[in-house]
Protein backbone atom coordinates (compact mmCIF):
# COMPACT_ATOMS: atom_id res chain seq x y z
CA UNK A 1 0.00 0.00 0.00
CA UNK A 2 1.44 3.32 -1.05
CA UNK A 3 1.29 6.06 1.49
CA UNK A 4 2.03 9.54 0.31
CA UNK A 5 2.11 11.62 3.46
CA UNK A 6 5.15 10.16 5.08
CA UNK A 7 3.23 9.15 8.17
CA UNK A 8 4.24 5.51 7.94
CA UNK A 9 7.80 5.01 8.97
CA UNK A 10 9.93 2.24 7.55
CA UNK A 11 9.88 0.40 10.87
CA UNK A 12 6.17 -0.33 10.54
CA UNK A 13 6.54 -1.73 7.08
CA UNK A 14 9.15 -4.10 8.37
CA UNK A 15 6.96 -5.37 11.19
CA UNK A 16 4.04 -5.80 8.85
CA UNK A 17 5.44 -8.90 7.20
CA UNK A 18 5.51 -11.10 10.27
CA UNK A 19 1.85 -10.61 11.21
CA UNK A 20 -0.70 -12.55 9.28
CA UNK A 21 -4.43 -12.67 9.91
CA UNK A 22 -7.46 -10.50 9.67
CA UNK A 23 -8.26 -7.19 11.29
CA UNK A 24 -6.16 -4.73 9.34
CA UNK A 25 -7.65 -1.26 9.37
CA UNK A 26 -6.67 1.16 6.63
CA UNK A 27 -7.95 4.70 6.99
CA UNK A 28 -7.71 7.02 4.02
CA UNK A 29 -8.46 10.73 4.16
CA UNK A 30 -11.00 10.48 6.93
CA UNK A 31 -12.80 13.73 7.70
CA UNK A 32 -15.38 13.94 10.44
CA UNK A 33 -18.07 16.49 11.21
CA UNK A 34 -20.27 17.34 14.17
CA UNK A 35 -22.94 19.29 12.36
CA UNK A 36 -20.98 21.99 10.59
CA UNK A 37 -17.85 21.83 12.66
CA UNK A 38 -15.08 19.58 11.46
CA UNK A 39 -13.39 17.44 14.09
CA UNK A 40 -11.04 15.23 12.05
CA UNK A 41 -8.93 16.35 9.12
CA UNK A 42 -7.58 13.98 6.47
CA UNK A 43 -6.76 11.20 8.91
CA UNK A 44 -4.74 8.55 7.13
CA UNK A 45 -3.41 5.64 9.09
CA UNK A 46 -2.89 1.92 8.85
CA UNK A 47 -3.58 -0.18 11.94
CA UNK A 48 -1.65 -3.42 12.11
CA UNK A 49 -3.54 -6.65 12.67
CA UNK A 50 -2.87 -8.47 15.92
CA UNK A 51 -1.06 -5.51 17.44
CA UNK A 52 -1.96 -2.99 20.08
CA UNK A 53 -2.16 0.53 18.73
CA UNK A 54 -2.55 3.44 21.13
CA UNK A 55 -4.08 6.75 20.21
CA UNK A 56 -2.87 9.61 22.38
CA UNK A 57 -3.29 13.35 22.41
CA UNK A 58 -4.70 16.17 24.49
CA UNK A 59 -8.42 16.36 25.36
CA UNK A 60 -10.62 17.27 22.44
CA UNK A 61 -8.05 16.34 19.81
CA UNK A 62 -10.35 13.82 18.16
CA UNK A 63 -8.98 10.53 19.55
CA UNK A 64 -12.35 9.15 20.57
CA UNK A 65 -14.05 10.62 17.54
CA UNK A 66 -11.58 8.78 15.33
CA UNK A 67 -12.05 5.50 17.17
CA UNK A 68 -15.82 5.77 16.98
CA UNK A 69 -15.67 5.71 13.20
CA UNK A 70 -14.26 2.17 13.16
CA UNK A 71 -17.56 0.60 14.24
CA UNK A 72 -19.74 3.44 12.97
CA UNK A 73 -21.19 3.94 16.44
CA UNK A 74 -21.29 7.68 15.67
CA UNK A 75 -24.18 6.98 13.31
CA UNK A 76 -26.48 6.80 16.33
CA UNK A 77 -26.37 10.58 16.27
CA UNK A 78 -28.03 12.26 13.33
CA UNK A 79 -25.74 15.29 13.21
CA UNK A 80 -22.47 13.36 12.98
CA UNK A 81 -20.97 12.27 9.70
CA UNK A 82 -17.74 10.80 8.35
CA UNK A 83 -16.20 11.23 4.92
CA UNK A 84 -13.36 9.27 3.42
CA UNK A 85 -12.56 5.59 3.58
CA UNK A 86 -12.06 3.13 6.37
CA UNK A 87 -11.09 -0.27 5.01
CA UNK A 88 -11.15 -3.35 7.16
CA UNK A 89 -9.25 -6.10 5.38
CA UNK A 90 -9.69 -4.16 2.19
CA UNK A 91 -13.43 -3.49 2.36
CA UNK A 92 -14.75 0.01 2.97
CA UNK A 93 -16.91 -0.16 6.08
CA UNK A 94 -18.20 3.37 5.62
CA UNK A 95 -20.04 2.21 2.52
CA UNK A 96 -23.83 2.25 2.93
CA UNK A 97 -23.92 -1.33 1.73
CA UNK A 98 -21.75 -2.56 4.58
CA UNK A 99 -24.02 -4.29 7.10
CA UNK A 100 -23.77 -2.50 10.45
CA UNK A 101 -24.59 -5.55 12.51
CA UNK A 102 -21.95 -7.60 10.72
CA UNK A 103 -19.46 -4.78 11.25
CA UNK A 104 -20.13 -4.57 14.98
CA UNK A 105 -19.83 -8.32 15.29
CA UNK A 106 -16.33 -8.02 13.83
CA UNK A 107 -15.40 -4.86 15.72
CA UNK A 108 -16.08 -4.89 19.46
CA UNK A 109 -15.95 -1.79 21.63
CA UNK A 110 -15.13 -1.04 25.25
CA UNK A 111 -16.11 2.33 26.69
CA UNK A 112 -14.79 4.84 29.25
CA UNK A 113 -17.14 3.47 31.83
CA UNK A 114 -17.97 -0.18 32.44
CA UNK A 115 -21.30 -0.92 30.79
CA UNK A 116 -22.77 -4.02 32.38
CA UNK A 117 -26.28 -4.60 31.06
CA UNK A 118 -29.07 -4.99 33.62
CA UNK A 119 -28.87 -8.78 33.68
CA UNK A 120 -26.80 -11.53 35.26
CA UNK A 121 -23.05 -11.93 34.76
CA UNK A 122 -23.73 -14.97 32.60
CA UNK A 123 -26.36 -13.23 30.47
CA UNK A 124 -24.05 -10.27 29.99
CA UNK A 125 -21.42 -12.47 28.41
CA UNK A 126 -24.00 -14.50 26.51
CA UNK A 127 -25.66 -11.34 25.19
CA UNK A 128 -23.84 -11.10 21.87
CA UNK A 129 -23.74 -14.89 21.43
CA UNK A 130 -27.51 -15.03 21.72
CA UNK A 131 -27.87 -12.20 19.20
CA UNK A 132 -25.61 -13.60 16.54
CA UNK A 133 -25.57 -17.36 16.94
CA UNK A 134 -28.03 -20.13 17.44
CA UNK A 135 -26.14 -22.40 19.79
CA UNK A 136 -27.25 -24.92 22.37
CA UNK A 137 -26.99 -24.57 26.11
CA UNK A 138 -23.79 -26.60 26.46
CA UNK A 139 -21.92 -24.70 23.81
CA UNK A 140 -23.20 -21.44 25.26
CA UNK A 141 -21.83 -22.43 28.66
CA UNK A 142 -18.49 -23.28 27.13
CA UNK A 143 -18.22 -20.06 25.21
CA UNK A 144 -19.24 -17.93 28.17
CA UNK A 145 -16.62 -19.69 30.30
CA UNK A 146 -14.00 -19.28 27.60
CA UNK A 147 -14.72 -15.55 27.23
CA UNK A 148 -14.61 -15.01 30.98
CA UNK A 149 -11.32 -16.90 31.19
CA UNK A 150 -9.89 -14.83 28.34
CA UNK A 151 -10.97 -11.71 30.16
CA UNK A 152 -9.22 -12.97 33.32
CA UNK A 153 -12.47 -12.80 35.21
CA UNK A 154 -13.54 -16.45 35.44
CA UNK A 155 -11.95 -17.23 38.79
CA UNK A 156 -13.57 -14.21 40.39
CA UNK A 157 -17.09 -14.75 39.07
CA UNK A 158 -17.50 -18.49 38.47
CA UNK A 159 -19.56 -18.78 41.66
CA UNK A 160 -21.69 -15.73 40.95
CA UNK A 161 -22.69 -16.14 37.33
CA UNK A 162 -26.35 -15.72 38.31
CA UNK A 163 -25.73 -12.46 40.14
CA UNK A 164 -26.41 -9.14 38.44
CA UNK A 165 -23.47 -7.79 36.46
CA UNK A 166 -23.89 -4.48 38.21
CA UNK A 167 -23.05 -6.10 41.55
CA UNK A 168 -19.41 -6.58 40.53
CA UNK A 169 -16.71 -4.03 41.34
CA UNK A 170 -15.85 -1.35 38.78
CA UNK A 171 -12.75 -3.14 37.52
CA UNK A 172 -14.60 -6.44 37.33
CA UNK A 173 -17.42 -4.73 35.44
CA UNK A 174 -14.94 -3.44 32.89
CA UNK A 175 -13.47 -6.92 32.42
CA UNK A 176 -17.02 -8.20 32.13
CA UNK A 177 -17.57 -5.69 29.32
CA UNK A 178 -14.41 -7.00 27.67
CA UNK A 179 -15.57 -10.61 28.12
CA UNK A 180 -18.89 -9.70 26.53
CA UNK A 181 -17.12 -8.09 23.58
CA UNK A 182 -14.69 -10.96 22.97
CA UNK A 183 -17.33 -13.67 23.44
CA UNK A 184 -18.52 -13.09 19.87
CA UNK A 185 -14.91 -13.44 18.69
CA UNK A 186 -14.41 -10.14 16.92
CA UNK A 187 -11.27 -9.40 14.93
CA UNK A 188 -10.86 -5.93 16.28
CA UNK A 189 -11.30 -4.51 19.78
CA UNK A 190 -11.74 -0.79 20.19
CA UNK A 191 -11.07 0.58 23.66
CA UNK A 192 -12.04 4.13 24.44
CA UNK A 193 -10.12 5.09 27.60
CA UNK A 194 -11.07 1.77 29.22
CA UNK A 195 -9.31 2.50 32.51
CA UNK A 196 -10.29 6.13 33.03
CA UNK A 197 -13.06 5.28 35.50
CA UNK A 198 -11.37 2.59 37.56
CA UNK A 199 -8.75 2.42 40.29
CA UNK A 200 -5.00 1.77 39.74
CA UNK A 201 -5.08 -1.89 40.84
CA UNK A 202 -7.94 -2.66 38.49
CA UNK A 203 -6.20 -0.65 35.79
CA UNK A 204 -3.12 -2.85 36.12
CA UNK A 205 -5.30 -5.93 35.68
CA UNK A 206 -6.84 -4.53 32.52
CA UNK A 207 -3.40 -3.68 31.16
CA UNK A 208 -2.27 -7.26 31.85
CA UNK A 209 -5.36 -8.45 30.07
CA UNK A 210 -4.62 -6.29 27.04
CA UNK A 211 -1.13 -7.77 26.94
CA UNK A 212 -2.65 -11.26 26.95
CA UNK A 213 -5.11 -10.40 24.19
CA UNK A 214 -2.36 -9.04 21.95
CA UNK A 215 -1.94 -11.27 18.94
CA UNK A 216 -5.47 -12.63 19.12
CA UNK A 217 -7.14 -9.34 18.30
CA UNK A 218 -6.28 -6.09 16.65
CA UNK A 219 -6.55 -3.69 19.56
CA UNK A 220 -6.92 0.06 19.19
CA UNK A 221 -6.90 1.88 22.49
CA UNK A 222 -7.53 5.55 23.12
CA UNK A 223 -5.84 6.73 26.26
CA UNK A 224 -5.11 10.05 27.90
CA UNK A 225 -2.41 8.31 29.90
CA UNK A 226 0.93 8.39 28.07
CA UNK A 227 2.59 5.94 30.45
CA UNK A 228 -0.19 3.51 29.69
CA UNK A 229 0.32 3.92 25.95
CA UNK A 230 4.06 3.40 26.41
CA UNK A 231 3.51 0.29 28.55
CA UNK A 232 0.98 -1.61 26.50
CA UNK A 233 1.11 -0.58 22.85
CA UNK A 234 3.18 -1.65 19.85
CA UNK A 235 2.31 1.44 17.86
CA UNK A 236 1.23 4.89 18.88
CA UNK A 237 -0.54 7.61 16.98
CA UNK A 238 -0.39 11.16 18.28
CA UNK A 239 -3.45 13.24 17.49
CA UNK A 240 -3.59 17.01 17.72
CA UNK A 241 -6.53 19.22 16.82
CA UNK A 242 -8.05 16.60 14.55
CA UNK A 243 -4.84 15.78 12.69
CA UNK A 244 -2.66 12.71 13.02
CA UNK A 245 0.61 14.42 13.77
CA UNK A 246 2.80 11.38 14.16
CA UNK A 247 2.41 7.65 13.98
CA UNK A 248 5.01 5.03 14.60
CA UNK A 249 6.42 2.28 16.74
CA UNK A 250 5.67 3.18 20.33
CA UNK A 251 9.26 2.92 21.55
CA UNK A 252 10.51 5.22 18.82
CA UNK A 253 7.71 7.73 19.15
CA UNK A 254 8.30 8.12 22.84
CA UNK A 255 12.10 8.18 22.69
CA UNK A 256 12.76 9.89 19.38
CA UNK A 257 9.67 11.82 18.30
CA UNK A 258 10.05 13.26 14.84
CA UNK A 259 7.65 16.18 15.20
CA UNK A 260 8.02 19.10 17.54
CA UNK A 261 4.38 18.91 18.67
CA UNK A 262 4.77 15.28 19.63
CA UNK A 263 7.87 16.04 21.62
CA UNK A 264 6.14 18.90 23.42
CA UNK A 265 3.22 16.69 24.29
CA UNK A 266 5.15 13.67 25.53
CA UNK A 267 7.50 15.81 27.54
CA UNK A 268 4.51 17.38 29.20
CA UNK A 269 4.82 20.86 27.80
CA UNK A 270 1.10 20.94 26.97
CA UNK A 271 -1.98 18.76 27.12
CA UNK B 1 -14.82 29.56 76.92
CA UNK B 2 -15.46 31.69 73.89
CA UNK B 3 -14.70 28.79 71.60
CA UNK B 4 -17.03 26.60 73.57
CA UNK B 5 -19.78 29.21 73.42
CA UNK B 6 -19.51 29.57 69.67
CA UNK B 7 -19.56 25.86 69.02
CA UNK B 8 -22.41 25.58 71.48
CA UNK B 9 -24.59 28.03 69.57
CA UNK B 10 -23.77 26.31 66.31
CA UNK B 11 -24.66 22.99 67.81
CA UNK B 12 -27.93 24.54 68.95
CA UNK B 13 -28.73 25.61 65.40
CA UNK B 14 -27.96 22.12 64.22
CA UNK B 15 -30.23 20.63 66.84
CA UNK B 16 -33.00 23.05 65.89
CA UNK B 17 -32.54 22.11 62.24
CA UNK B 18 -32.78 18.40 63.01
CA UNK B 19 -35.83 18.93 65.18
CA UNK B 20 -37.61 21.02 62.55
CA UNK B 21 -37.09 18.48 59.79
CA UNK B 22 -38.11 15.68 62.12
CA UNK B 23 -41.27 17.60 63.06
CA UNK B 24 -42.11 18.03 59.40
CA UNK B 25 -41.73 14.34 58.77
CA UNK B 26 -43.69 13.49 61.91
CA UNK B 27 -46.49 15.82 60.85
CA UNK B 28 -46.92 13.86 57.66
CA UNK B 29 -47.33 10.60 59.55
CA UNK B 30 -49.61 12.32 62.04
CA UNK B 31 -51.93 13.64 59.34
CA UNK B 32 -52.09 10.19 57.80
CA UNK B 33 -52.88 8.57 61.16
CA UNK B 34 -55.47 11.26 61.98
CA UNK B 35 -57.13 10.80 58.60
CA UNK B 36 -57.34 7.07 59.14
CA UNK B 37 -58.65 7.46 62.69
CA UNK B 38 -61.29 9.95 61.60
CA UNK B 39 -62.43 7.72 58.75
CA UNK B 40 -62.74 4.79 61.14
CA UNK B 41 -64.53 6.85 63.79
CA UNK B 42 -67.10 8.16 61.35
CA UNK B 43 -67.77 4.81 59.79
CA UNK B 44 -68.17 2.98 63.11
CA UNK B 45 -71.94 2.96 62.77
CA UNK B 46 -71.79 1.25 59.43
CA UNK B 47 -68.98 -1.09 60.52
CA UNK B 48 -70.97 -2.21 63.54
CA UNK B 49 -74.12 -2.79 61.53
CA UNK B 50 -72.75 -4.53 58.45
CA UNK B 51 -69.35 -5.87 59.54
CA UNK B 52 -67.24 -7.46 56.81
CA UNK B 53 -70.32 -8.03 54.69
CA UNK B 54 -70.07 -4.35 53.73
CA UNK B 55 -67.19 -5.26 51.46
CA UNK B 56 -68.63 -8.29 49.71
CA UNK B 57 -72.38 -7.77 49.57
CA UNK B 58 -73.94 -5.99 46.69
CA UNK B 59 -76.84 -3.97 47.99
CA UNK B 60 -77.16 -0.23 48.01
CA UNK B 61 -80.57 0.62 49.33
CA UNK B 62 -80.86 3.97 51.13
CA UNK B 63 -84.60 3.43 51.63
CA UNK B 64 -84.21 0.15 53.55
CA UNK B 65 -80.88 1.39 54.91
CA UNK B 66 -78.99 -1.64 53.63
CA UNK B 67 -75.49 -0.98 52.34
CA UNK B 68 -72.85 -3.23 50.80
CA UNK B 69 -70.07 -1.76 48.69
CA UNK B 70 -69.22 -4.67 46.40
CA UNK B 71 -70.48 -2.90 43.24
CA UNK B 72 -68.47 0.26 43.91
CA UNK B 73 -65.31 -1.65 44.79
CA UNK B 74 -65.76 -3.85 41.73
CA UNK B 75 -66.24 -0.78 39.53
CA UNK B 76 -63.16 0.92 40.91
CA UNK B 77 -61.00 -2.16 40.42
CA UNK B 78 -62.25 -3.04 36.94
CA UNK B 79 -62.22 0.49 35.50
CA UNK B 80 -58.71 0.96 36.86
CA UNK B 81 -57.56 -2.35 35.37
CA UNK B 82 -58.97 -1.39 31.96
CA UNK B 83 -57.19 1.97 32.18
CA UNK B 84 -53.89 0.37 33.16
CA UNK B 85 -54.11 -2.32 30.49
CA UNK B 86 -54.53 0.36 27.85
CA UNK B 87 -52.36 3.18 29.14
CA UNK B 88 -49.22 1.38 30.32
CA UNK B 89 -48.24 -0.40 27.08
CA UNK B 90 -49.27 2.61 25.01
CA UNK B 91 -47.35 4.97 27.29
CA UNK B 92 -44.22 2.83 26.98
CA UNK B 93 -44.51 2.78 23.19
CA UNK B 94 -44.99 6.53 22.94
CA UNK B 95 -42.11 7.18 25.35
CA UNK B 96 -39.81 4.90 23.35
CA UNK B 97 -40.80 6.66 20.16
CA UNK B 98 -40.08 10.05 21.71
CA UNK B 99 -36.71 8.98 23.08
CA UNK B 100 -35.35 6.62 20.44
CA UNK B 101 -36.84 7.60 17.12
CA UNK B 102 -38.04 11.18 17.00
CA UNK B 103 -35.31 13.77 16.30
CA UNK B 104 -34.60 15.85 19.39
CA UNK B 105 -35.84 19.14 17.90
CA UNK B 106 -39.32 17.68 17.25
CA UNK B 107 -39.28 15.50 20.34
CA UNK B 108 -38.95 18.44 22.70
CA UNK B 109 -42.14 20.02 21.35
CA UNK B 110 -44.04 16.78 21.62
CA UNK B 111 -42.70 16.41 25.14
CA UNK B 112 -44.09 19.80 26.12
CA UNK B 113 -47.41 18.83 24.58
CA UNK B 114 -47.52 15.61 26.58
CA UNK B 115 -46.72 17.46 29.79
CA UNK B 116 -49.44 20.03 29.14
CA UNK B 117 -51.89 17.24 28.47
CA UNK B 118 -50.96 15.66 31.79
CA UNK B 119 -51.97 18.89 33.50
CA UNK B 120 -55.49 19.02 32.05
CA UNK B 121 -58.00 18.94 34.95
CA UNK B 122 -59.83 15.65 35.15
CA UNK B 123 -63.27 17.25 34.94
CA UNK B 124 -62.41 18.28 31.38
CA UNK B 125 -61.80 14.64 30.57
CA UNK B 126 -65.11 13.80 32.22
CA UNK B 127 -67.10 16.36 30.22
CA UNK B 128 -65.37 15.46 27.00
CA UNK B 129 -66.05 11.82 27.82
CA UNK B 130 -69.74 12.43 28.34
CA UNK B 131 -70.45 14.78 25.44
CA UNK B 132 -68.03 13.61 22.78
CA UNK B 133 -66.56 10.25 23.57
CA UNK B 134 -69.64 8.44 24.92
CA UNK B 135 -71.69 9.05 21.75
CA UNK B 136 -68.69 7.88 19.69
CA UNK B 137 -68.50 4.74 21.83
CA UNK B 138 -72.23 4.11 21.37
CA UNK B 139 -72.26 4.67 17.63
CA UNK B 140 -68.90 3.28 16.53
CA UNK B 141 -66.76 1.41 19.06
CA UNK B 142 -69.40 -0.66 20.81
CA UNK B 143 -71.11 -1.88 17.60
CA UNK B 144 -67.66 -2.69 16.25
CA UNK B 145 -66.69 -4.72 19.34
CA UNK B 146 -70.06 -6.46 19.18
CA UNK B 147 -69.35 -7.30 15.55
CA UNK B 148 -65.92 -8.72 16.30
CA UNK B 149 -66.65 -10.63 19.48
CA UNK B 150 -70.27 -11.57 18.74
CA UNK B 151 -72.20 -12.71 21.75
CA UNK B 152 -69.37 -12.59 24.25
CA UNK B 153 -70.82 -11.74 27.67
CA UNK B 154 -68.11 -9.09 28.02
CA UNK B 155 -69.75 -7.03 25.30
CA UNK B 156 -73.42 -7.78 25.80
CA UNK B 157 -76.22 -5.35 26.61
CA UNK B 158 -77.31 -2.19 24.86
CA UNK B 159 -74.51 -0.01 23.49
CA UNK B 160 -75.47 3.13 25.35
CA UNK B 161 -72.04 4.74 25.36
CA UNK B 162 -71.60 5.28 29.07
CA UNK B 163 -70.54 2.41 31.30
CA UNK B 164 -67.56 0.50 32.63
CA UNK B 165 -65.62 0.33 29.35
CA UNK B 166 -66.02 4.02 28.59
CA UNK B 167 -64.96 4.94 32.11
CA UNK B 168 -61.89 2.72 31.77
CA UNK B 169 -60.95 4.25 28.44
CA UNK B 170 -61.43 7.81 29.68
CA UNK B 171 -59.26 6.97 32.69
CA UNK B 172 -56.67 5.58 30.29
CA UNK B 173 -56.73 8.84 28.30
CA UNK B 174 -56.30 10.72 31.52
CA UNK B 175 -53.30 8.81 32.86
CA UNK B 176 -51.67 8.19 29.47
CA UNK B 177 -49.87 11.55 29.20
CA UNK B 178 -48.85 11.23 32.82
CA UNK B 179 -47.39 7.74 32.37
CA UNK B 180 -45.79 8.74 29.07
CA UNK B 181 -44.07 11.74 30.63
CA UNK B 182 -42.61 9.72 33.50
CA UNK B 183 -41.59 6.75 31.36
CA UNK B 184 -39.96 9.10 28.86
CA UNK B 185 -37.85 10.56 31.65
CA UNK B 186 -36.94 7.06 32.76
CA UNK B 187 -35.75 6.02 29.30
CA UNK B 188 -33.94 9.30 28.92
CA UNK B 189 -31.95 8.47 32.04
CA UNK B 190 -30.55 5.24 30.63
CA UNK B 191 -26.90 6.25 30.12
CA UNK B 192 -25.99 6.87 26.49
CA UNK B 193 -22.84 4.80 26.95
CA UNK B 194 -24.88 1.73 27.92
CA UNK B 195 -27.06 2.09 24.83
CA UNK B 196 -23.98 2.67 22.68
CA UNK B 197 -22.45 -0.42 24.18
CA UNK B 198 -25.50 -2.47 23.25
CA UNK B 199 -25.45 -1.06 19.73
CA UNK B 200 -21.74 -1.78 19.65
CA UNK B 201 -22.48 -5.46 20.23
CA UNK B 202 -24.33 -5.50 16.94
CA UNK B 203 -27.85 -5.20 18.30
CA UNK B 204 -30.69 -3.75 16.28
CA UNK B 205 -32.60 -0.80 17.75
CA UNK B 206 -35.35 -3.21 18.78
CA UNK B 207 -32.85 -5.48 20.53
CA UNK B 208 -31.25 -2.56 22.36
CA UNK B 209 -34.67 -1.33 23.40
CA UNK B 210 -36.17 -4.63 24.49
CA UNK B 211 -33.10 -6.19 26.07
CA UNK B 212 -31.34 -3.21 27.57
CA UNK B 213 -33.28 0.07 27.65
CA UNK B 214 -36.55 -1.33 28.99
CA UNK B 215 -34.78 -3.58 31.48
CA UNK B 216 -32.59 -0.76 32.60
CA UNK B 217 -35.60 1.46 33.12
CA UNK B 218 -37.84 -1.35 34.34
CA UNK B 219 -38.15 -0.07 37.88
CA UNK B 220 -38.93 3.40 36.72
CA UNK B 221 -41.54 2.07 34.33
CA UNK B 222 -43.18 0.13 37.14
CA UNK B 223 -42.98 3.24 39.26
CA UNK B 224 -44.69 5.25 36.52
CA UNK B 225 -47.37 2.59 36.20
CA UNK B 226 -47.96 2.67 39.96
CA UNK B 227 -48.23 6.45 39.95
CA UNK B 228 -50.73 6.11 37.13
CA UNK B 229 -52.55 3.45 39.12
CA UNK B 230 -52.67 5.75 42.11
CA UNK B 231 -54.22 8.50 40.01
CA UNK B 232 -56.67 6.20 38.27
CA UNK B 233 -57.92 4.50 41.41
CA UNK B 234 -58.70 7.75 43.18
CA UNK B 235 -59.97 9.61 40.12
CA UNK B 236 -63.42 11.00 40.66
CA UNK B 237 -64.67 13.52 38.13
CA UNK B 238 -63.62 11.85 34.91
CA UNK B 239 -65.22 8.60 36.05
CA UNK B 240 -68.38 10.01 37.56
CA UNK B 241 -69.43 11.54 34.25
CA UNK B 242 -69.24 8.38 32.20
CA UNK B 243 -69.46 5.28 34.39
CA UNK B 244 -73.26 5.33 34.54
CA UNK B 245 -73.73 5.37 38.32
CA UNK B 246 -75.51 2.08 38.71
CA UNK B 247 -74.96 -0.11 41.75
CA UNK B 248 -74.90 -3.32 39.75
CA UNK B 249 -72.19 -5.83 39.05
CA UNK B 250 -72.36 -6.95 35.47
CA UNK B 251 -70.07 -9.13 33.39
CA UNK B 252 -70.65 -6.79 30.46
CA UNK B 253 -68.23 -3.92 30.03
CA UNK B 254 -70.97 -2.00 28.24
CA UNK B 255 -73.17 -1.97 31.32
CA UNK B 256 -73.33 1.10 33.50
CA UNK B 257 -71.49 0.60 36.77
CA UNK B 258 -70.17 2.62 39.69
CA UNK B 259 -66.94 3.30 41.43
CA UNK B 260 -66.13 4.22 45.02
CA UNK B 261 -65.28 7.77 44.07
CA UNK B 262 -68.31 8.21 41.81
CA UNK B 263 -70.62 6.95 44.54
CA UNK B 264 -69.12 9.38 47.03
CA UNK B 265 -69.34 12.31 44.63
CA UNK B 266 -72.93 11.57 43.66
CA UNK B 267 -74.47 10.64 46.96
CA UNK B 268 -72.80 12.63 49.71
CA UNK B 269 -75.20 15.53 49.37
CA UNK B 270 -78.29 13.38 49.65
CA UNK B 271 -77.11 11.21 52.52
CA UNK B 272 -79.46 12.38 55.25
CA UNK B 273 -79.58 9.34 57.52
CA UNK B 274 -76.61 8.71 59.84
CA UNK B 275 -76.19 5.13 58.62
CA UNK B 276 -76.17 6.28 54.98
CA UNK B 277 -73.50 8.88 55.72
CA UNK B 278 -71.52 6.40 57.79
CA UNK B 279 -71.63 3.88 54.95
CA UNK B 280 -70.31 6.45 52.50
CA UNK B 281 -67.48 7.28 54.86
CA UNK B 282 -66.70 3.58 55.22
CA UNK B 283 -66.51 3.52 51.44
CA UNK B 284 -63.87 6.22 51.71
CA UNK B 285 -62.09 4.10 54.29
CA UNK B 286 -62.11 1.15 51.89
CA UNK B 287 -60.49 3.32 49.19
CA UNK B 288 -57.92 4.54 51.70
CA UNK B 289 -56.99 0.99 52.70
CA UNK B 290 -57.02 -0.22 49.08
CA UNK B 291 -54.59 2.50 48.04
CA UNK B 292 -52.44 1.80 51.05
CA UNK B 293 -52.26 -1.93 50.29
CA UNK B 294 -51.35 -1.26 46.66
CA UNK B 295 -48.57 1.06 47.79
CA UNK B 296 -47.15 -1.47 50.23
CA UNK B 297 -47.30 -4.36 47.78
CA UNK B 298 -45.70 -2.31 45.03
CA UNK B 299 -42.90 -1.14 47.31
CA UNK B 300 -42.10 -4.70 48.37
CA UNK B 301 -42.26 -5.90 44.81
CA UNK B 302 -40.06 -3.09 43.55
CA UNK B 303 -37.47 -3.94 46.16
CA UNK B 304 -37.39 -7.55 45.02
CA UNK B 305 -37.13 -6.59 41.36
CA UNK B 306 -34.36 -4.15 42.18
CA UNK B 307 -32.39 -6.92 43.85
CA UNK B 308 -32.90 -9.36 41.01
CA UNK B 309 -32.01 -6.98 38.21
CA UNK B 310 -29.19 -5.24 39.98
CA UNK B 311 -30.16 -1.81 38.73
CA UNK B 312 -29.10 0.96 41.05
Amino acid sequence: MKMDNGIFPESIRKEKEDVAGAGRITVKNLNFFYGNSQALFNNTIEIEPGKVTAIIGPSGCGKSTHLRVYNRIFELYADQRAEGEVLIDGVNILSRQYDLIELRKRVGMIFQKPTPFPMSVYDNVAYGLKLHYKINKNEMNERVEKALKQAALWDEVKDKLKQPGTALSGGQQQRLSIARAIAVEPEILLMDEPTSAIDPVATAKIEDLIAKLRGKYTIVIVTHNMQQAARISDFTAFFYEGYIVEYGVTKELFTRPKKKQTENYITGRFG
Amino acid sequence: MKLFGKAGSRNLTDTAFKLTTMLGAALLLLIMAALFAELVRNSLLSIEKFGWSFIYTNVWDPVKEQFGAAASIWGTVVSTLIAMALAVPLGILIALFLVELLPERISKWVRTGVELLAAVPSIIFGMWGLFVFAPFMAETVQPFLRGVFGDSPLFSGPPIGIGMLTAGIILAFMILPFITAVVRDVFQMVPAVVKESAHGMGSTLWEVTSKVTIRYGFQGVVGAALLGLGRAIGETMAVTFVIGNSHKISASLFAPANSITATLANEFAEASEPIYLSSLIELGLVLFVLTFIIQVISQIWLKRVKKQMGVQ
